[in-house]
Order: C-alpha cells, then sequence, then structure tokens
C-alpha cells in the first residue's frame, strides 16, 4: 500500500521556517535589544509561548484583517497563522469571488464589489459566554456585517446595511446572539438625496441598525433601525448581565463637523455614549411601531445544501424614531471624542476612551438607571435627553497615559487599556480606579483582545495587543511594512510580553476561543452523499458534457490522482465553457485544484465533497492543458488533461474520454 | 454439575452467535499522513469501514500499487457461506445444549476448531492473493534488494510494515467472543463430566 502524498513533506518543510519565525522574535541581533525586554528571562518566556511541532495550540484566535477584507486565523500563545478566511474580498487563492459559487457572496447595492475593510470580529454567545458557533464581523466601506460559519471555518453569509455609511461601530453581540449591531461612522442624509455638504448639520443621520440572528442557523435580518442624529457613531458594546437589554455607542464629531475634522470635530468638551434599550425599541417594533421604509440592500447566503450563494434583495426595513419610544435612548456625557465603548464583565461599567482627553472616563450602569429615575437631565441632543455627567460618573482612571482607544476585561477585576499615542497598555482596578502595571508595545496600538473579552467570562490568561506601526520590529520589507501582535501573559500581576508576530493587514480587533469549544463542531470534509450543488457529479460514470447552444457545460470529477474526462473534444471558439468540477474524495485534507491555461479567472481549490464552477471561454483552436494545482497525492504532476478547441463552425462532435474510453454522457441539445 | 455444563455450551452458542451483530477482525493502516488510521473491520458478511470512508480511502491509495479494490459482499463466497456456517454451528451449540449430552459438547468443539483454522486459512490465502495478485499496470511497481516484485500481503495477526503504512491486524470484538465461545464449550465438555 502506497501513499506518496508530499503533504507530510511540506509540513516538515514548515517546521524550520516556523522555528526561524519564532527564533527572530525571541532573539535581537546584538546591540538592537531594547531595554524594557532586557529583564526578561529569554528562554522561560520562549518555553510559554512554545507549541511543540504536533501540538496544537490552546485557543484560536481570530484577527481582523482589516483592509485585506479578510479574516485571519491564529493559534495562541504560539501566534502560528493557520488560514485567512476570504470574507468581503476576492481571494484568488480559494477562488472566492471568482468561481460562479461564490460570487453573489460580494453582491452590494452598488454590484458586484470586489475589496471590504474589515474591522471587528466577535464571537457568538449562549448566556453571556462564547459559544463558538459563528464570528460575526463588520465591513466599513460599503457597510455589511458577515457571518463566518466556525463548522466550516467559511463566510455563511453577508448582509448589506442601508441608510448607513462607514459601518464602524459593528458587528458586536448581545449576549444570547439576539443581535448583531451596525452603525454610521459617517452622517448620511437619510434617504440620500442631492444636497450641499455644508448643510450637514441637522440634516445628516446616523443610522444604527439591529441585525436580528436566528438561534438557529445564525441567519441574519435587520430587525429595525434607528434614525439618530448624525454624530459619528464609532464603537459599541453589548450590556451584558443587570444590564442586558442594552447597548451603548461611543460617537465623535458630535459638532457635526463636514470638513477638517481633525480640528472641528475636537471643539467639544464632551461627546456622547449613546445608551439605547433595545428590548423597549423590540417590544415597540413588535406591537407595529416605526415607519416602513423603501431599501436596496443585497443578503448574500451562502446555502450549505446547494454549496452556493444567492442574493436575496431587502426592499424595506422598519424605521424607528427612538425618541417616540418611552426610556429608549439617553446620551452620557463622555469626555473628548471617545473612540472604545467597553462594558465589564458584570455589565456594570461602561468605559469610555476619549482619543483626547487624559483621563477614562467610567460609567456606572446602576447609577445611570438612577439618574433616568431621578431626571438628572443636563438638556437635550434633538430631543434626546443628556444625562448629567456627574451622576452617571462611576470614577475616573487619572492620567492613565495618552490617547486611549479600547480596553478589556480580564475577569478577576483588572481592565486594560491601549494608549495609541503613549504605544502602551495600562492595567487599572475596576472600583479604586488605580493605574497598577503599564508595558509598552512596539508600537502604536489599536485595539486589544483577551479571549473571551467581550462576554461575562473572559479567560484572563492572555492579552493580544494589535500594533499600527512596526518600523524596526522585523526585517524590514520596503516602504510597506507589516502591522503586529504582541502576545502578553497577564495570569500574573505584572504583564508579561512574550511573543510578537506579523499579522495580516490591519488588525483592527480580534476575537479569541478555547479551541474545545470550536473543535467538537468542525467539519473535515463535505459529505458528497448530502451534497444537494445543482451540478454536482456524484460518481465517475455519472460525468457528462452539455451543449446548449455556445453554451457547453463539463461535468467532471476529481479523485487521486485524475480527472474524469480528461480528453474533451468539440469545444469551439465563441463557446462559453463551464467546468462543474466535484471532488469525490472523502478523505479529510485531500483537496484538489483545477486550472485552464488562459482563463480569465482564478483557479479552483476544491475540498472533499465540494462542487465548484469556473467559466472559459477559449479564443482560439489550438489543444489546451489542464491541471490539477495543489499537490494532493503521489502522481500529482500527472493529475491533467486536455481540451480540444476547434474553429467557430467545425464539425468535431463533442467527446468525453478517460484513458481514450468514452466516459459519461454526451448532450446536445 | 450438568447444569452448569448446559450453561456454560449455550453460552457458548450465543456467544458465535454474537458474530451476526461484532466484527470478527479489524486491520488498521496508520501512516505519516495518517495519524488517525484508517481501518476496516471483517463481518461474517462483509467488510465495514472504522470511519465511514474508510474501505473507499483505503482503496483509493492501494490502487497506486495495483491491489484490486475490497471486496463487496457479492464478490467473494465467504461473505455468503459463513453467515451460514455461524448461524448452524450456533444454533447446533444450543440444540446440544439442550440435549445436555457432553460428547455432543466435544464433537461441537472439535468442528468448530476445524472451521476454524479452515477460516482463518482462507483469510490468509485471501490476504495473500490481495496483496501479491497486482495489476501489472499499477502505478507503482516496486522490487525489493533481489530485484523480485514487491509484495503487500497484510499480516494474519499482529503489526508489518508495508511501504509508508504500518498495519496491524488483530481480532475484533465478535473473534474474541467467538474464541470465548469456543473455549467455554470445551470447558463445559470437561464440567459436564465431572462428578458432583
Amino acid at each position: 500500500m502506497r501513499n506518496m502524498t508530499m503533504k507530510w513533506k511540506f509540513a516538515w518543510a514548515l517546521l524550520p521556517l516556523a522555528g526561524m519565525l519564532f527564533v527572530s522574535s525571541c532573539q535581537k541581533p546584538a546591540g538592537k535589544k531594547k531595554s524594557s525586554e532586557g529583564a526578561l528571562n529569554t528562554s522561560s518566556v520562549a518555553e510559554r509561548v512554545y507549541v511543540k511541532p504536533g501540538e496544537w495550540d490552546e485557543y484560536y484566535a481570530f484577527l481582523s484583517g482589516g483592509f485585506s477584507g479578510q479574516l485571519a486565523v491564529h493559534g495562541l500563545p504560539s501566534g502560528r497563522l493557520f488560514k485567512i478566511i476570504p470574507v468581503f474580498s476576492v481571494d484568488a487563492e480559494k477562488a472566492y469571488g471568482f468561481n460562479e459559487e461564490t460570487k453573489p457572496m460580494l453582491m452590494t447595492s452598488h454590484g458586484f464589489i470586489p475589496w471590504g475593510d474589515l474591522h471587528h470580529p466577535d464571537i457568538s454567545q449562549t448566556n453571556g459566554e462564547l459559544d463558538g458557533r459563528w464570528v460575526f464581523v463588520n465591513e466599513n466601506n460599503t457597510p455589511r456585517i458577515a457571518r463566518i460559519d466556525l463548522r466550516y471555518f467559511e463566510t455563511a453569509e453577508i448582509i448589506e446595511i442601508p441608510n448607513s455609511a462607514g459601518n464602524h461601530a459593528s458587528a458586536f453581540v448581545t449576549e444570547n446572539t439576539e443581535y448583531v449591531v451596525a452603525n454610521t461612522r459617517f452622517a448620511v442624509p437619510v434617504p440620500q438625496r442631492d444636497i450641499p455638504i455644508n448643510e450637514l448639520k441637522g440634516n445628516f443621520k446616523g443610522v444604527t441598525t439591529f441585525v436580528k440572528v436566528d438561534p438557529e442557523t445564525g441567519r441574519m435580518n435587520i430587525a429595525f433601525q434607528l434614525l439618530m442624529p448624525g454624530f459619528n457613531y464609532d464603537l459599541s458594546h453589548p450590556g451584558r448581565g443587570k444590564s442586558h437589554g442594552w447597548m451603548f455607542f461611543s460617537s465623535y464629531n458630535t459638532e457635526e463637523a463636514h470638513s477638517l475634522l481633525e480640528v472641528n470635530a475636537s471643539q467639544n468638551d464632551k461627546d456622547f455614549i449613546a445608551a439605547i434599550n433595545w428590548k423597549k425599541i423590540e417590544e415597540y417594533v413588535k406591537n407595529g411601531g416605526g415607519k416602513k421604509m423603501k431599501v436596496k440592500a443585497a443578503h448574500n447566503i451562502f446555502d450549505e445544501k446547494t454549496q452556493s450563494a444567492r442574493t436575496e434583495w431587502i426592499t424595506e426595513v422598519t424605521m424607528v424614531d427612538p425618541r417616540e419610544v418611552e426610556g429608549a435612548i439617553y446620551f452620557l456625557p463622555t469626555p473628548k471624542s471617545p473612540h472604545g465603548c467597553d462594558v465589564d464583565p458584570s455589565g456594570e461599567y461602561i468605559v469610555g476612551s476619549g482619543k483626547l482627553a487624559a483621563q477614562l472616563t467610567v460609567h456606572s450602569f446602576s447609577k445611570m438607571l438612577k439618574a433616568i429615575e431621578e431626571k438628572k437631565f443636563a438638556g437635550e441632543a434633538y430631543g434626546v435627553p443628556i444625562l448629567d455627567y456627574n451622576a452617571t460618573l462611576a470614577g475616573v482612571v487619572e492620567n492613565p497615559g495618552l490617547g486611549p482607544l479600547h480596553t478589556e476585561f480580564d475577569g478577576k477585576g483588572y481592565a486594560y487599556t491601549t494608549f495609541f499615542i503613549s504605544s502602551e497598555v495600562v492595567k487599572w482596578k475596576l472600583g479604586t480606579w488605580e493605574v497598577v502595571d503599564r508595558h509598552p508595545v512596539y508600537y502604536s496600538v489599536g485595539h486589544l483582545m483577551i479571549p473571551g473579552g467581550n462576554s461575562r467570562k473572559p479567560y484572563g490568561k492572555y492579552l493580544v495587543a494589535m500594533n499600527k506601526i512596526t518600523k524596526d520590529r522585523y526585517l524590514p520589507t520596503g516602504p510597506e511594512l507589516c502591522q503586529s501582535a504582541q502576545l502578553f501573559d497577564i495570569s500574573g500581576e505584572k504583564m508579561q510580553l512574550l511573543l510578537d508576530f506579523p499579522t495580516l493587514g490591519e488588525p483592527h480587533y480580534a476575537a479569541g476561543i478555547k479551541a474545545d469549544k470550536v473543535l467538537d463542531r468542525m467539519a473535515k470534509i463535505y459529505p458528497l452523499e448530502e451534497s444537494g450543488h445543482p451540478h454536482v457529479t456524484k460518481a465517475e460514470k455519472e460525468t457528462k458534457i452539455v451543449r446548449k447552444g455556445n453554451e457547453v457545460h463539463i461535468y467532471m470529477t476529481m479523485i487521486r490522482s485524475h480527472f474524469a474526462p480528461d480528453n474533451i473534444e468539440g469545444i469551439k471558439v465563441g463557446d462559453k465553457v463551464y467546468f462543474h468540477v466535484t471532488n469525490l474524495e472523502q478523505d479529510f485534507d485531500v483537496p484538489h485544484g483545477i486550472s485552464m491555461i488562459g482563463a480569465n479567472t482564478s483557479e479552483l481549490l476544491i475540498m472533499p465533497g465540494q462542487t465548484e464552477t469556473f467559466v472559459w471561454e477559449p479564443k482560439a483552436p489550438g489543444v489546451y492543458p489542464f491541471y490539477c494545482t495543489d499537490f494532493c497525492s503521489a502522481l500529482h504532476q500527472e493529475m491533467q488533461g486536455y481540451v480540444r478547441v476547434s474553429p467557430k463552425g467545425a464539425n468535431v462532435p463533442l467527446k468525453i474520454t478517460l484513458d481514450d474510453k468514452p466516459i459519461g454522457q454526451v448532450i446536445e441539445e | 454439575m450438568k447444569t452448569l455444563g448446559r450453561i456454560l455450551m449455550a453460552a457458548a452458542g450465543l456467544l458465535t452467535l454474537s458474530l451476526f451483530i461484532y466484527p470478527m477482525w479489524r486491520i488498521d493502516l496508520s501512516a505519516p499522513q495518517y495519524p488517525d488510521p484508517l481501518g476496516m473491520y471483517i463481518h461474517i458478511d462483509g467488510l465495514e469501514g472504522v470511519e465511514e470512508h474508510d474501505l473507499q480511502n483505503i482503496d483509493i491509495l492501494n490502487h497506486y500499487v495495483g491491489m484490486k479494490p475490497l471486496p463487496k459482499p457479492g464478490d467473494m463466497w465467504e461473505f455468503q457461506v459463513f453467515p451460514i456456517v455461524v448461524g448452524a454451528m450456533g444454533a447446533l451449540a444450543l440444540l446440544f445444549a439442550l440435549l445436555g449430552n457432553r460428547r455432543l459438547y466435544l464433537l461441537w468443539f472439535i468442528l468448530m476448531v476445524v472451521l476454524g483454522a479452515l477460516g482463518i486459512y482462507d483469510f490468509y490465502l485471501w490476504l495473500y492473493d490481495y496483496g501479491t495478485n497486482l495489476d501489472p499496470h499499477a502505478i507503482i511497481q516496486l522490487t525489493d534488494e533481489q530485484g523480485n516484485p514487491l509484495h503487500y500481503v497484510p499480516p494474519l495477526l499482529g503489526y508489518k510494515q508495508l511501504l509508508n503504512f504500518e498495519v496491524w491486524s488483530y481480532p475484533a470484538i465478535g473473534g474474541v467472543l467467538l474464541a470465548v465461545g469456543i473455549m467455554l464449550s470445551f470447558l463445559a465438555y470437561i464440567i459436564a463430566g465431572r462428578k458432583k
């Protein structure tokens, strides 16, 4: 019995590479050692991030790829990269957005868009704890939310958010994944209309969206939208525990500037965190509240049964003026253009990180309720009550650093906040608001992530800081450098920097979860018998070639180590040839690929039991080879075939063969 | 002790009939690329993968060296005859237990030892044919140091390295129960002969 598949050889080849990464992150060339690392005992630190060859990491970490539009899957504590899940951008490697099956995933009301800006991953929850079923991510540029199914580590659904622009305060989930939220960073006219830009103030809106998630299937649907003042809504987090039912959104540019925002949006001493009681609005909508509004937005669903995506059009949403719902919305004044808006595991504290403030502001949920009850208002903005700053204030972390952005919690009473300008992570204590530790990062950290962070039960063992700037941290790669993640051990009193690894694109935020919560549900193959793909071929004898005018459909299979058919004749110049290719394998980790010389598209990379389709339009007579692109087996190099292309109008009959024997069916319609 | 003898003999029959539920034998194959081994169970009426797709995956690997596809139930007479023999011998054991004649116990024991030996010999012949009767157009044709074509006969019992695969062959639960049953019949013969 012989199987000489080369995969394992590659695996061995990669090991030294992993080793090099690891060594380069721990050992710096002499004379370049940074003082802050001088105290580290390198070997003991190395042991703590060293995952032996063949062993598995303890956590999955899903790092946003930012302007790459994709989601990167790393392991912690090793930092190793396992997969880049294509979400909002085409991916020629995986044919995402290129094959006929996934093209609809990138459909929008503006047409097909090959790129997106992926910002904030958040893992689905049950009872306030991560359940490992789905990861939700938002697209900032053309507002969308995607759901990644962790059975397959593939994008299962993308929903476009109408009436929004710059979907930044997203895609955070409530504690039973009732909703995933979206919000508007760039106020726009709603509905869109032709209006002078300098008439923004008072005329533009910031629409907040609550997307309902089906508890069984994960399927998303826009439940309702809120017509909010035209501020710039930046980030959000759900209430949890006692504050479950509320959602908190930070905002900047309450000045409603339309130009030179770096100055004009930095004038107000305080902007707002909007506290929204979504349970009240849900009730209001259930009782017929809100107005129907005509919209056009794409809802793209990858159907696992047909292994194909389709676009459904959203034509109507329920728009709610939150001011019409008693007690549904309040503004919490928060100093200086707050960015992060983070809720602690108990649901009591809401931390606002004023980007330009010299302090961190912590609001108390119970004080907020009391202030509402006692009507401690400091005025209103566009009819929304503004609560008195001192009435909701739990405390202030004084002089923590410069440029606070985001806060996460360890579940042991401490909070960790990133500071972009002073380039550090600062640990402080909830309740006493005292700073207990600080550690530099390299450089200019944006988000940070503690696995389990946005939940009632953070794991509290590691912290990942995601840095925008790397300058001299790695071997340079010309003007464009990678961004980075840095892993800290936070199990002790002092944070300890363990590891530093490059990331995909710009890691805005991340979500981490214990691996075993995901592993139980994971698929290893697509069961061929269950495939409902409209063009599946379940056995070699079922292969066929079908001509309908100048459209030719080839139903082809692949199994180690051949295609069936592998010789095809009767194709003519001017034909549009669809290759519907099924991988007949039912063994774990045996993908096959296919590509055709001159095809104006990507390869297909097909997993066991999957069917994918590419289109080829031959332009000149000849004989054209195709081949398997994934080193599948010992005879991978031999996995190849030919298509004969005859001139337009030629009389060459359709013919498909394997080993010179006819195979399958020839159908001329 | 006569009653105990009958009970043991009846147990021997039931254990034999357990082959209708449990597999007789198991063969596992592991390789660097197969850290979770592929495996098959041999039942009296056919083969079954340890995991759902194991038989297909074993066939895919075997085709490289020219081994025939694993037999389907209709491909081998054994899969028709074995159930009849096992059913008959099980029924016979129960009948003999009912009759309570210890010499019949011994007869059954001897029959089973003979049939078992024949079964194992037949199994060996199949393994030998499976591992040596290779497609002359096999993709991979290797020779040993003397230049003889390499064969891929799996072990009858125990371990053997076949190219990149480590192969283990051993009785599965049904085979173990059958062996226990045969021993019980002999024990029944001894015990039934003892005076209280």
